[in-house]
């Protein structure tokens, strides 16, 4: 009586096929930069534009780099996270104004509030390029030796700051 | 606090689910009535447990405690009481809850309805039960966990997704979960019996009104889903065979077929094993649903956030259920024996054909729906599978199903002749016929397609009108008949509703894109549309533009509808709210698009006229009546009433001969 | 009719019933499979011509135009290394945006644009198809390959 195992033999086959289609989407697109140093760069401040950032600034401080645009839509949505972030100092926020004009990102802080301890003003987006952003809202975690550590891709979240970007930055706060 | 007492609870109902699925099955084994005793107590309190994790979660959300995480991710301080506590099906880890805590009152609607079956019976079916819902605890206690706490508090939540927030959506979940897991009691039921070796029709008797039940919200669930696809997406289609969509359809098909072999393994006592495997398919195919679309493993046009991680553990838990069930199949099945013969011209055979025809169509849906992984898979290259795969599949299979839906009635058990058939149906067929040919021409456009949906509705209603009427000049005449008679008439004449709505909206709608500054108007149907321009908005938790659209018939007005384009505050989605002027026999469908830059207020409109489109549903709840409609059968109360009289187990119902079923359909 | 007959009567009908049914899968199968393209092997001609087929990626940043019928939409597709031109007729999904991920159906012109027929963007704002993710990574993959290509000579 083979026929009567023939639904079971059947649902394996389909089981080995579900298990091959549960690795085949790599859900997390790795950032080439992941690991290496955070591309240099100097650009004036969004609020004081005579002055200029760079990340050789944040030697020796694990920091977030937020790309963000006054124009973006998915990045009112983290803000509320990053203003909550912000309100518990466990990690500086400094932001990249992409592809923006000065007066919508200032009118837009002004109006939702400011997370960010310093925002650096990449008006013509080439920094943007050089950190291989594809698209806004983007969120770097960057070491104390100026390396990339980790790419969050669209807004960060609750959940994405509380399972591996707060956990990370402890992690790299420890390390010398 | 609360949120510490609902995940405490859970545990509780996690160490009570172990005990309700082993101690009941081995004491059915040992055939130990104190071990089979405990099946019922234990689960009612496996229900209070989940059932208090549930309220805790509910009053998370509906004091909005944003310390907790899933509140934080799926409410907000700005949203509606209502939406807020529907926010508890709107992520995975609350509709895993909901998934469960349908399940314990499933399982406790089994320890209250069954009082009369034997205790080993109860025992296995509350012990299976138990077993799945194990599975589910545990999966949400290690993967999903509803109460995790988020330290700090957010200051506020990232909103139900706004697609969510509409009447429909609240119920669309808890209707759907209903049927899934309604059809874990034929699974139940079906294990049970092979796990007693006990395989004769009894248990088909016990199952069938669960499986009713079950089918019944299924329907529902399926259908109101799909009216809120059509009046929430704002592009007017009410079915678009995305993966989510045949994740719910399949377990429909194989329940279907299922609710008609449950009927003539019952009667007749045949098709056994294909009965028991059929419940097992349903129930399997429910699963399958849930993870298809909480893995991520398929592209789907509405998947919800998804994660690979919990994908391994459902696939794990699939492996465990399906696979520990079909080799019990394979094992029992055997011995289980052919049972009642009949013709091949028989109402048997035509059920049978129409079992083979419902299986086949659930087949190339679920063939359709994972052909992308399979190729992936096995290194092809991505690909998708477009809708017209399915209604090129689905239409061919479905025209010799509803035929036989209209034979099955007028054949005989048993055996019955084609002349006998022939004479009971030539005059539906004829009538069918010529108001197939006719009736396009008189709507003002004949195609062969229109012409074949509507020969299928009304070949559906005529047959079932002539076995009235045929029933009727009997003796016993129309209350001589059982509900269950009315309940299938009720459901099939459902499926000819449904036709017809289908055929009219894919013969007759009418479509146009279009940009309309204000003032512009558009025809469509035998309506001019005019639009009015947009104003500002303000919701509760949104900001929206409104457009106004006056409907001219005749020159006349008509009507006004009100398009919105709304944008939602916590989480900047915006949302198309398409207005509907709905209609017995039309519906007037308008969205608005983009606004048109620099164009003095023009906009981007769509504007549907949509011929009998509501038929579609009306005919979804009609079945669904049809499926309450055989449930209030007398035989059914009968049980009821037993149960009454006395609180003993009635151990002489599964050794009752079939015809005390009180069977008049035959 | 005799058992025997019967039982062939059946077994025959069952055969011819999945005959039927299996020619009908392979049938529908053949005609509306759509392939699945990256802009990248889009841009090396391995995308057929003439024949329908999806591309995914993302939509770049300010290259929406509109076309002053208002319905006709001009937009770019990338998956990082190469870029598409699309044009699409119709109104786009609620979250089609500029810098989220797309997935479009249609077809490949003689002019070399993407004549797109039909338009999908996710329900779930922070979602991206996984068809665009697996075009981005494709392109990744095969930068990194040229990175390390060009670090070995």
């Amino acid at each position: 009586m083979m026929r009567f195992i023939l639904p079971f033999v059947l649902f394996m086959v389909l089981a080995g096929f579900l298990y091959v289609g549960l690795g085949l989407k790599p859900h997390e697109v790795e950032s080439p930069l992941i690991d290496k140093s955070a591309p240099a760069f100097s650009l004036p401040q969004l609020a004081e534009p005579a002055k200029n950032f760079s990340p050789e600034d944040m030697k020796g401080k694990v920091w977030l780099f937020n790309v963000w645009a006054s124009w973006c839509e998915s990045c009112k949505d983290e803000h509320p996270v990053l203003l909550a972030l912000a309100q518990q100092n466990l990690v500086p926020i400094y932001g990249l104004d992409y592809k923006d004009k000065r007066e919508d990102a200032e009118a837009w802080l002004h109006q939702a509030g400011n997370p960010y301890t310093l925002v650096a003003s990449d008006a013509d987006g080439r920094v943007g390029i050089n950190y291989g952003v594809y698209g806004v809202p983007e969120t770097y975690v960057i070491d104390k030796q100026g390396v990339i550590r980790y790419k969050q891709i669209g807004p960060v979240t609750l959940g994405s700051l509380k399972d591996t970007i707060l956990p990370l930055v402890q992690k790299l706060e420890a390390q010398p | 606090m609360v949120p510490e007492i609902g995940h405490f609870a859970l545990i509780i109902a996690l160490m009570l689910a172990i005990l309700q699925g082993v101690l009941p099955i081995y004491g059915a084994a040992r055939s130990n009535a104190v071990l089979m005793g405990m099946a019922r107590p234990v689960a009612i309190g496996q229900f209070v447990f989940v059932a208090t994790a549930f309220g805790c979660l509910a009053y998370a959300l509906l004091t909005s405690d944003f310390s907790v995480l899933y509140v934080a991710e799926h409410s907000n301080s700005q949203l509606p009481a209502h939406y807020r506590f529907a926010a508890l099906w709107g992520g995975h880890e609350g509709s895993l809850l909901l998934w469960t805590f349908l399940l314990t009152v499933w399982t406790v609607a089994v320890t209250q309805f069954s009082k009369h079956l034997p205790q080993e019976m109860v025992a296995r079916v509350i012990g299976v039960m138990g077993l799945i819902s194990v599975g589910f605890l545990t999966f949400m206690l290690f993967t999903s966990n509803p109460f995790e706490r988020l330290l700090p508090a957010a200051m506020d939540g990232r909103d139900l997704n706004p697609l969510l927030q509409d009447p429909g959506m609240v119920i669309h979940p808890p209707m759907l979960y209903m049927g899934y897991v309604g059809f874990s009691v034929a699974f139940a039921f079906a294990l049970s019996a092979l796990l007693g070796g006990k395989l004769d029709a009894t248990w088909a008797r016990w199952s069938r009104p669960w499986t009713t039940v079950a089918w019944t919200f299924l329907t529902l669930g399926i259908a109101l889903g799909s009216g809120w696809a059509y009046y929430e997406l704002g592009w007017g289609g009410w079915w678009f065979w995305d993966p989510v969509e045949n994740a719910s359809f399949m377990p429909w098909l194989a329940g279907t077929a299922l609710i008609h072999s449950l009927a003539v393994t019952e009667k007749r006592g045949a098709f056994k094993s294909w009965t028991v495997l059929l419940a097992i398919s349903a129930f399997s195919l429910s699963l399958l649903g849930t993870f298809l679309v909480r893995s991520g493993v398929l592209t789907s046009v509405h998947a919800f956030a998804t994660d690979p991680r919990r994908g391994i553990f459902i696939l794990a838990f699939l492996v465990v259920v399906i696979g520990s069930s079909l080799l019990l199949f394979a094992w029992r099945a055997p011995k289980i024996g052919l049972g009642g013969k009949f013709e091949l011209v028989s109402r048997e055979s035509f059920l049978l054909s129409n079992n083979v025809l419902l299986s086949v169509a659930a087949a190339s849906v679920f063939l359709g729906t994972l052909y992308p992984l399979f190729m992936d898979a096995l290194g092809f290259g991505k690909l998708s599978v477009g809708p017209p795969y399915f209604n090129t599949v689905f239409v061919p299979l479905m025209v010799p199903m509803v035929l036989l839906m209209g034979l099955g009635p007028a054949a005989r058990w048993k055996q019955s002749s084609v002349p006998d058939i022939w004479v009971r149906v030539r005059w539906a067929f004829g009538a069918s016929l010529v108001i197939a040919v006719l009736l396009p021409f008189i709507l003002g456009k004949w195609t062969p397609l229109i012409a074949l949906g509507l020969m299928l509705a009304f070949w559906l209603i005529s047959t079932a009108l002539v076995d009235l009427r045929r029933r009727m000049l009997r003796a016993g005449g129309i209350k001589g008949q059982s509900r269950s008679y009315y309940g299938m008439q009720l459901a099939h004449f459902g499926v000819a509703v449904f036709i017809i709505g289908v055929t009219m909206v894919k013969g007759y709608e009418m479509e146009r894109d279009v940009r309309m500054s204000p003032g512009d108007t558009v025809q469509a149907g035998g309506y001019s549309f005019r639009f009015d321009g947009v104003r500002d908005l303000e919701g509760p938790n949104y900001h929206a533009r409104q457009g106004r659209v006056v409907i001219l018939e005749d020159g006349k007005p008509v009507g006004q509808l009100f398009p919105e384009k709304r944008q939602y505050d916590a989480s900047g989605m915006p949302m198309t709210e398409a207005a509907i002027k709905t209609g017995l026999f039309r519906d007037l469908y308008v969205s608005l698009g983009e606004p048109i830059p620099n164009s003095g207020g023009a906009w981007a409109v769509r504007v549907y006229y949509k011929p009998f489109v509501d038929w579609i549903w009306g005919g979804c709840v009609l079945m669904a009546f049809g499926g309450i409609l055989a449930l209030s059968d007398r035989r059914y109360r009968i049980h009821a009433k037993k149960k009454q009289e006395s609180h003993a187990p009635d151990n002489t119902a599964h050794v009752a001969p079939e015809t005390a079923t009180g069977s008049t359909t035959a | 009719m005799k058992p025997r007959q019967k039982r062939f009567a059946f077994i025959v009908a069952g055969i011819a019933g999945l005959g039927i049914a299996v020619g009908l899968v392979l049938y529908a199968l053949k005609d509306n499979v759509n392939l699945y393209f990256t802009p990248t092997q889009v841009f090396n001609k391995d995308a057929p011509v003439g024949r329908s087929f999806r591309i995914g990626g993302l939509v770049v940043a300010n290259s929406l135009k509109r076309e002053q019928d208002g319905l006709t939409v001009h937009f770019e597709v990338t998956d990082t290394a190469k870029t598409m031109p699309v044009v699409y007729k119709g109104i786009l999904p609620d979250l089609f945006k500029e810098g989220k991920g797309v997935v479009a159906e249609g077809k490949l012109g003689d002019d070399g644009v993407f004549h797109a027929a039909q338009v999908l963007a996710k329900h779930d704002e922070n979602y991206m198809p996984p068809e665009a993710k697996e075009a981005l990574d494709e392109a990744k993959k095969a930068a990194a390959k040229a990175a390390a290509a060009a670090a070995t000579k």
